[in-house]
């Protein structure tokens, strides 16, 4: 039982970084119907973007987070700006196509040399790792870091989206592009900023995920980038508490399958969950269907 | 009536989609504190005006003048901003977002909370209803209080042009008779306002001046009293 207990909480650690890019999958979708599919890379900027704030500028661990946040936001903004906009109203397998192009020029432009460079690199972390001993169950202060700082900005989301004006305008023109126009949203704006928070969360995810699991490459975005993107289809993708479940459910049964089954299945069982959401539910389970409006 | 201090005025305006052309080079305007009727069947053009002037539609050619300043290119966002609301065909709530919120983003463009919540109390004393609805998810509201969210919406954003896209449809004669007073309440209260309608009767009814829209042209046009007697008007639309 001590072992289940100890697995659920790795399973958890795992679940709360997915959540941090499963969200920007989901808020994307929400807003242009689009399978960001560069946000996994975005994922990886940030990583890399996080351990250079802490091994070349030395930078305390709250401000490389948020160095690294606040650099994804930018290029979350950027790639919308000149990769997305220009295809709002093209068919959406030509955004979808482009997100892969980006995607792969983002991996590939990393690994060059003079940018992130091809190898491995150990990720550094802040402070030592301690662990603490809580009846039969051991926990990392590393994990208490990894839970705890994704607890907060999910909350900080959560306020967000739903409390200010902003959020209620990204809800809005999630809803019903042309009436928000008629309010005086400047839909574009709205857009912007929800690829911004999506990718600054992502860039968050990228950090603690580095603490983590302290080793980092330029392709390293592709796996976590695709099970946060089943887990968003698990929760059912557009929403954002479906997206924080399917998250929180996918590293556990995840981790789960690596101690119990073998951790070599555990992709399969990852992906096997995509493949039995979209036969059984592909709506998700807090998805809602989407009405066709005329 | 003389009809001189235009708040909104129409120059022969052309849309088309793809190949079709919608509108046919309209031209008419809305004069301070009127009510203006378009009215006209299906497919004459009449929701196509309205979304020409928010900026929904770009136009082919033609001119659009508020307030004595061309707003015939600007993007959508801009014209709500000058003082243009827009009261959609099929009311369009923002079905996941509360009544509240509905309301909120209504006044997306006003950054005074007092202001705001002003507003809201007004709107509030004109729609009892709404208030009890407050925080219930606007999906969740009947038809009669859709229209009546879609209307009070609109007005939080304090327009001195409102636009109204068949506000009567899919509503029971009460309710019809309701969002009429309603309206008629607003233009008291010195708000200009397009009403685009197919129940002619009503429309003609409330107006000071209307427009018959055929095939996107302007054929007739006069006050709301010269169309109701007039016996072409009174077979075509008002059921003979």
């Amino acid at each position: 039982m001590a072992y289940f207990f100890q697995q659920l909480i790795n399973g958890l650690q795992l679940g709360f970084v997915y959540a941090l890019i499963a969200l920007g999958y989901t808020m994307v979708y929400g807003i242009v119907r689009l399978i960001n599919f560069a946000h996994g890379d975005i994922f990886m900027v940030g990583a890399y973007l996080g351990f250079y704030a802490l091994t070349l500028y030395h930078l305390p661990f709250p401000l490389a987070i948020l160095f690294a946040m606040a650099g994804c936001t930018l290029l979350g903004i950027t790639i919308e700006r000149f990769a997305y906009r220009p295809l709002r109203n093209a068919p959406r397998i030509s955004a979808l196509i482009t997100a892969i192009g980006v995607s792969l020029f983002l991996e590939y432009f990393s690994s060059l040399k003079f940018v992130f460079g091809p190898n491995y690199l150990a990720y550094p972390r802040p402070f030592s790792v301690c662990i603490y001993q809580i009846g039969t169950v051991c926990i990392s202060n590393i994990q208490i870091l990894v839970v705890g700082v994704s607890v907060v900005l999910l909350l900080i989301l959560q306020f967000i989206v739903q409390k200010t004006k902003t959020g209620m305008a990204m809800r809005a023109v999630s809803y019903d592009k042309n009436t928000a126009k008629l309010m005086g949203i400047d839909v574009d704006y709205i857009i912007s900023v929800t690829f911004g928070i999506g990718s600054a969360l992502a860039g968050a995810g990228g950090v603690l995920y580095g603490i983590a699991y302290p080793q980092i490459h330029p392709f390293m975005g592709i796996m976590p980038g695709l099970k946060a993107f089943v887990a968003a289809v698990l929760g059912g993708i557009g929403s954002i508490p479906g997206a924080m479940l399917g998250a929180i459910i996918m590293g556990i049964v995840e981790t789960m399958c690596s101690a119990y089954i073998s951790s070599t299945m555990r992709d399969a069982f990852a992906f096997a969950i995509l493949i039995i959401v979209l036969l059984v539910k592909p709506t998700g389970i807090l998805g809602k269907r989407e009405i066709e409006k005329v | 009536m003389n009809r001189t201090e235009p708040v909104i005025e129409i120059k022969d305006l052309t849309v088309s989609y793809g190949a079709i052309q919608a509108l046919q080079g309209i031209s008419f305007k809305v004069c301070k504190g009127e009510i203006v009727a378009l009215i006209g069947a299906n497919g004459a053009g009449k929701s196509t005006t309205l979304r020409t002037i928010s900026g929904l539609l770009k136009p082919r050619s033609g001119e659009i003048i508020f307030e004595n300043k061309p707003i015939t290119n600007l993007p959508g966002h801009e014209i709500a901003r000058l003082g243009i609301a827009h009261v959609p065909e099929g009311r369009r709530p923002f079905a996941n977002l509360t009544v509240y919120e509905n309301l909120r983003m209504g006044a997306y463009l006003i950054n005074d909370s007092r202001t705001i919540q002003e507003t809201m109390n007004r709107i509030f004393r004109s729609f009892p209803r709404l208030k009890e609805r407050f925080s219930q998810p606007a999906g969740t509201l009947s038809g009669g209080e859709l229209q009546m969210l879609a209307i009070a919406r609109a007005l939080m954003a304090k327009p001195r042009l409102l636009m109204l896209d068949e506000p009567s449809m899919g509503l029971s004669p009460i309710l019809v008779n309701e969002i009429f007073n309603i309206i008629k309440e607003i233009n008291e209260q010195g708000t200009s306002i397009l009403l685009v309608e197919q129940n002619a009767h009503k429309a003609l009814s409330i107006c000071h001046y209307a427009y018959v829209l055929e095939t996107g042209r302007v054929v007739m046009e006069g006050t709301g009293k010269e169309l109701y007697e007039n016996p072409r008007i009174k077979e075509a639309y008002l059921g003979g």
